[in-house]
């Protein structure tokens, strides 16, 4: 499951925020903030990875480092499922 | 005075005092005015005459600023854009207000460059961050640099010249440019700052954006007193936002109802306090009761201010924090330099205790919407003193028997989302181009995370099978996110009225 991290994200912001076709465009470091999300948006996010891979993201952990682009998401995501 | 000559006062009688603390850095008012003088002589340089149109596409931080001031200081009018706004909308704005320049970032060159192939007014489009890649539509180039040492040509200018247009979704759902003049929102920022009692001791945090008037005069009013504003992209990331208000000393802290629901839903919220916050002011929707006892259980020294306006007017009134208790769900009574009352449909002022139409008179009421007189003569109406228009909002309050005013409804049933005014008739025509659909009708419903949501009733045409997935995928791709519904249901037809209209007060 941990294998496509990137690519599940990918396909979900492009489904819920882009709107047009398969997030390609996003790249690896692309901040969400900058582009597609707005303070609504991340808290979809956040429920969208607590659902998708049975984590609890702490109030501490609502950082741009663990969750701004889809490398941030990836590398947050495996050190959850890895404590 | 005009907006901007407040900032210069500001630079020269404090030029030391810090103005703005953003993107890391801190700027005093000497550097945040001498930044702007260089970008509006840049402006003038590109051809930019008073009363043109510059509209900026950015994130809140230092180039959004500077960019604001720069614009009025060439006697321009500041048209300030959500840079989440998608190429379609963008466009639609751009094109009815005509501007001249757009100033936006890199990262936002996909809808940035889609909406300028659609326009024609733009003749510059100054793209700040990463060099415009060579693709770029050719009227994009880089962001001069607004390091200090330029100064703009005097320009002639008067307070009546337009400072800002603000656009807002009308009824029929076009894009409708609040025009606002200098003296509009120096009366509206001296009004606001006198009962909040603002003083160039305050630090304000803003993340709200400035393409709304409650984030455009955060920056206003912080400038016009001397304080310090400490501005942030976004609440995305809140207990980042509260470390910081606590780390710089915050003392304002204006806020939307959605941004508290996010605070108050974390869980560490206790372990993050803020002790020099002395007010959280809050707008765009009523206050839910859980909200304020929250508040005041987080920041027990800060008094909570319960406000309504429109950005026809910028604010109208606001409730005094003692009377919170005393008046629940109350909007409170008139700010200072202004007066309002409740209208009945015939036109008669209503004594205290009655519901009906809010008008407003002062001089915070707008000049009018932009190139559209029908809507402008349905809200700016002959007053009681001849020769002066007062503001009929559209929005229907109570009021009781000491004149203290509850809101009701939009008097044409606008949805509110996240604060944001949304026309159930620009998401039924979205929904009625779709394929497969026969009448559709979209109704708020109230939703705990955004207020209120937007449910759509939708009825399809015989033999259509469509999913609640693919209807709200093509809301999606055609409009602004807060008008996107979060419900769909699907009915065989809709209620109508005897006349054939679809009668929404039987849809729940």
């Amino acid at each position: 499951m941990t294998d496509n991290i990137k690519a599940t994200v990918r396909a979900y912001i492009a489904e819920n925020f882009i709107m047009r076709g398969d997030g390609s465009e996003i790249a690896e470091t692309d901040s969400f903030m900058e582009k597609h999300l707005d303070s609504t948006g991340f808290l979809e996010l956040v429920t969208f990875l607590e659902e998708t891979y049975g984590i609890a993201v702490d109030d501490e952990e609502m950082l741009p480092e663990n969750l701004d682009s889809l490398n941030n998401v990836d590398a947050y995501v495996r050190r959850k499922l890895a404590a | 005075m005009l907006m901007h000559q407040l900032l210069e006062l500001t630079a020269r009688t404090m030029p030391d005092r810090i103005a703005l603390v953003t993107d890391g850095k801190r700027l005093t008012y000497a550097e945040v005015d001498a930044r702007a003088d260089t970008l509006a002589a840049a402006l003038q340089d590109a051809g930019v005459e008073p009363g043109d149109r510059v509209a900026t596409c950015l994130d809140n931080g230092l180039d959004a600023v500077v960019a604001l001031y720069a614009a009025m200081k060439c006697g321009a009018v500041l048209m300030a854009i959500n840079p989440l706004t998608k190429r379609q909308r963008l466009a639609a704005v751009l094109n009815d207000a005509r501007a001249s320049v757009l100033v936006t970032h890199a990262g936002l060159l996909d809808e940035v460059g889609a909406a300028l192939a659609t326009n024609r007014s733009v003749h510059t489009c100054w793209v700040a961050g990463d060099v415009p890649p060579a693709g770029a539509d050719t009227r994009c180039r880089p962001m001069p640099s607004t390091e200090p040492g330029g100064s703009p040509a005097p320009v002639p200018t008067t307070d009546q010249d337009l400072a800002a247009l603000i656009y807002t979704s009308g009824s029929t759902g076009e894009p409708k440019g609040v025009m606002l003049s200098h003296l509009n929102m120096v009366s509206a920022a001296r009004s606001v700052n006198a009962y909040l009692q603002l003083t160039a001791d305050d630090v304000v945090f803003s993340a709200l954006p400035h393409a709304y008037s409650y984030g455009l005069y955060q920056v206003l009013s912080t400038f016009m007193v001397g304080g310090t504003l400490v501005l942030e992209r976004s609440f995305s990331f809140p207990v980042k936002v509260l470390q910081q208000m606590a780390r710089e000393g915050v003392t304002v802290f204006p806020g939307v109802p959605t941004v508290f629901a996010r605070l108050l839903a974390l869980k560490t919220l206790a372990d993050h306090p803020v002790p020099t916050l002395r007010i959280i002011t809050s707008a765009a929707a009523a206050l839910p009761d859980a909200h304020i006892h929250g508040l005041r259980e987080a920041f027990p020294h800060a008094k909570l201010y319960a406000m309504y306006g429109q950005t026809e007017c910028k604010r109208v009134t606001y409730l005094p924090p003692e009377l919170l208790d005393e008046r629940p769900g109350s909007v409170g009574r008139g700010m200072p330099n202004q007066e309002m009352w409740l209208e009945d449909e015939a036109g008669q002022r209503l004594p205290f205790g009655s519901t009906g139409e809010l008008v407003v008179r002062g001089s915070h009421v707008m000049r009018g919407y932009w190139e559209k007189p029908e809507a402008t003569a349905r809200a700016l109406r002959p007053g009681p003193y001849p020769g002066e228009m007062v503001l009929h909002s559209g929005d229907i309050f109570r009021t009781d028997s000491d004149g203290y005013f509850w809101f009701v409804s939009r008097k044409d049933e606008l949805i509110k989302v996240r604060g944001e005014k949304v026309s159930p008739r620009d998401i039924e025509n979205v929904l009625c181009a779709m394929p497969g659909v026969l009448e559709a009708a979209a109704i708020g419903c109230t939703d705990a995370v955004v207020g209120e949501a937007v449910k759509v009733f939708v009825a399809l045409q015989p033999g259509h099978v469509l999913t609640e997935r693919q209807v709200i995928q093509h809301c999606a791709s055609r409009l602004e996110t807060v008008m996107v519904p979060r419900h769909v249901v699907f009915v065989d037809e809709l209620p109508k009225t005897d006349s054939g209209k679809i009668r929404k007060a039987g849809l729940v």
